[in-house]
């Protein structure tokens, strides 16, 4: 039976307060990290355990941290990633609401571990109850002494401040919420210069999300083997999946990364709704290809997904039954990345607009012979040609649908109309 | 606590004047709904920064209203998780009711409604963001009886019978 972790508090009355989590333990890893470590030991036991960023990508954490150079003679910033805009995506929003001294907790070790002392939170501006939650445990936190001056008796200062989103997917990539926390319209940079080199202020920043720094309390008290040892050893850790779509049991889920995409969505997850079987799963937020049913004994990890044609993403679990036109939701999916477009590169922009036209008209029965081809040279033209993932993960996500569920594409074209309605 | 000292203390949380913009612009949001192009202005004198730099902010987020919107503001959430779980029929309900299609205000200037990107609460889906609130694992009844919530909010506010003046379909 797997102990939950992560998610231990969420469940409990009064998570959100500081007494709770301090009577389950919490900030004893930040004492911990302060009288036992030195920043370093602290980088490299977060290396050791291979803890790899939650927020999509998978990028090893500790080495993020490694790239902060020492001797900058400027401030350095940790900034967390809380723009939780991956659609099927609620992880962080539920961390936030409901447990935020743990999130609090890894952000104090991680900038004890990177030399920053201010933080900023760029959270979307929907989240009201997390934001105001989140505001409630920072205050709780500096009366304590687990922020501010000289915490816990130590020379470590720490300060959090929170940074609300306005409703923009793209500052979820994270130059581009750089550029947005330095009062800018939320457009990718060019890299190189790294974040970690040149970030918030042309200063030295890492960018982490909240599962990823949620994470680290545990790590510092129970150690790195103990991390490895849950789930494949490149890609280790507990894991929240957010379930949801057209299945019984909605909601996150807290297992060993790698367990069976199948058994998440039908054992966990209580399966298809009623009188309904699977047709195809979105394993990891939109930006992450579909897997048709046939597919779903794959591991939940980014290894097993990347080399599944998928991606872990974000680990937003959409359930796809046999009632749904792929087309209607690759249509839909489309439409989402072209709002989100950012506008600052052409493929992306212009791209993902000529998709959304051919798409509309093939879903609603007014698609010609060849626009299946045109699909398909529109996504060579975005897939490695934008400046950052947004177009992409479009381009991907269409590809798979093209792909697995081409007849149905064909359908629409040769009866003229869609044929789930 | 006034607008401009509100929007003066969150600016004391940056080395960079220009990245209090996002969020004084919340704040004048708050105050005053939406945002004009005399808030816009009013936000760029108090923070000291170019007025084209709080415009292009204004223009590019979608939270920011330029243009005024109902007192409350009905976002329901039509992204592929809650497209699964029929918001397209909650959509339909929705205008309906109201007579009125997404993106326009009903004329008593109550609600406003639209279609957003997905609010992060796949777990209740359908779901609807009013104001503050999240309204979730909604149907059209729970949609009826939110409205009907929502209207009796402003009647205590007011003191007046504002559903009589309302839209047929009650």
């Amino acid at each position: 039976m797997f102990e939950p972790v992560l998610l231990r508090n969420v469940d409990v009355a009064d998570g959100h307060l500081l007494a709770t989590y301090e009577a389950g333990g919490g900030y004893r890893a930040l004492a911990k990290a302060l009288r036992e470590h030195t920043p370093d030991e602290i980088i490299d036991l977060v290396k050791t355990s291979n803890l790899r960023g939650r927020g999509g990508a998978g990028f090893p954490t500790g080495m993020k941290w490694s790239f902060v150079p020492k001797r900058a003679g400027k401030p350095k910033y940790l900034c967390c990633n809380a723009d939780e805009g991956e659609p099927g995506t609620f992880k962080d929003r539920i961390i936030m609401e409901r447990d935020p001294h743990q999130l609090i907790e890894g952000m104090a070790i991680s900038a004890y571990a990177i030399g920053a002392e201010t933080a900023y939170v760029y959270i979307r501006g929907e989240y009201t109850l997390a934001i105001c939650r989140l505001e409630q445990a920072i205050a709780e936190a500096y009366a304590k002494g687990y922020l501010g001056t000289r915490i816990l008796g130590s020379d470590f200062n720490f300060v959090v401040h929170i940074h609300c989103g306005a409703g923009a997917y793209i500052c979820g990539e994270e130059t581009a919420m750089l550029d947005s926390l330095e009062g800018k319209r939320a457009q990718p940079r060019l890299k190189p210069p790294f974040p970690a080199v040149e970030g918030l202020y042309a200063s030295p920043t890492v960018i982490n999300n909240v599962e990823t720094l949620a994470c680290v309390p545990h790590i510092v008290v129970r150690g790195a083997d103990w991390f490895r040892g849950i789930g494949p050893d490149k890609s280790p850790g507990p894991k929240l999946y957010c379930l949801s779509g057209q299945v019984r049991k909605p909601g996150l889920y807290e297992l060993p990364m790698g367990i069976p995409l199948r058994e998440l969505v039908c054992d966990y997850a209580g399966g298809p709704l009623p009188g309904r079987t699977l047709k195809a799963v979105i394993p990891g937020g939109v930006s992450a290809p579909l897997i048709p049913e046939r597919g779903l004994d794959v591991g939940m990890d980014f290894d097993s997904l990347a080399a599944a044609g998928s991606m872990l993403g974000s680990a937003g679990v959409i359930v796809i039954d046999d009632s749904t036109c792929i087309v209607k939701v690759a249509t839909r999916i489309i439409e989402f990345f072209h709002h989100e477009s950012c506008g600052k590169c052409t493929p992306c922009r212009e791209g993902l607009n000529w998709v959304v036209k051919v798409l509309r008209r093939v879903e609603a029965g007014q698609g010609a012979p060849g626009d299946l081809e045109q699909l398909e040279a529109l996504c060579k033209g975005i897939f490695g040609n934008t400046f950052c993932a947004l177009g992409d993960g479009a381009a991907m996500g269409l590809r798979a649908a093209l792909a697995h569920f081409e007849h149905e594409f064909v359908a629409h074209i040769e009866e003229r109309r869609c044929p789930f309605h | 606590m006034t607008m401009r000292e509100k929007i003066e203390e969150a600016a004391a949380r940056y080395p960079d004047q220009r990245s209090a913009i996002m969020p004084a612009l919340l704040i004048a949001q708050r105050e005053h709904g939406h945002l004009p192009g005399l808030v816009l202005e009013e936000v760029a004198d108090i923070l000291g920064v170019e007025r084209i730099w709080v415009y292009e902010l204004a223009t590019f987020y979608t939270l920011f209203h330029t243009e005024p919107v109902g007192i409350f503001h009905l976002q329901l959430c039509d992204n592929v998780s809650c497209m699964l779980r029929r918001s397209d029929e909650l959509l339909r309900h929705l205008e309906e009711v109201l007579g009125i299609k997404k993106g326009d205000t009903t004329p008593d200037g109550l609600f406003t409604l639209s279609t957003v990107e997905c609010l992060g609460a796949c777990e209740m889906a359908p779901v609807m963001q009013v104001g503050d609130d999240y309204h979730g694992d909604l149907d059209i009844t729970r949609i009826d009886a939110l409205l009907d919530r929502l209207r009796a909010t402003v009647r205590q506010a007011t003191g007046a019978d504002l559903a009589a003046a309302g839209p047929p379909g009650e």
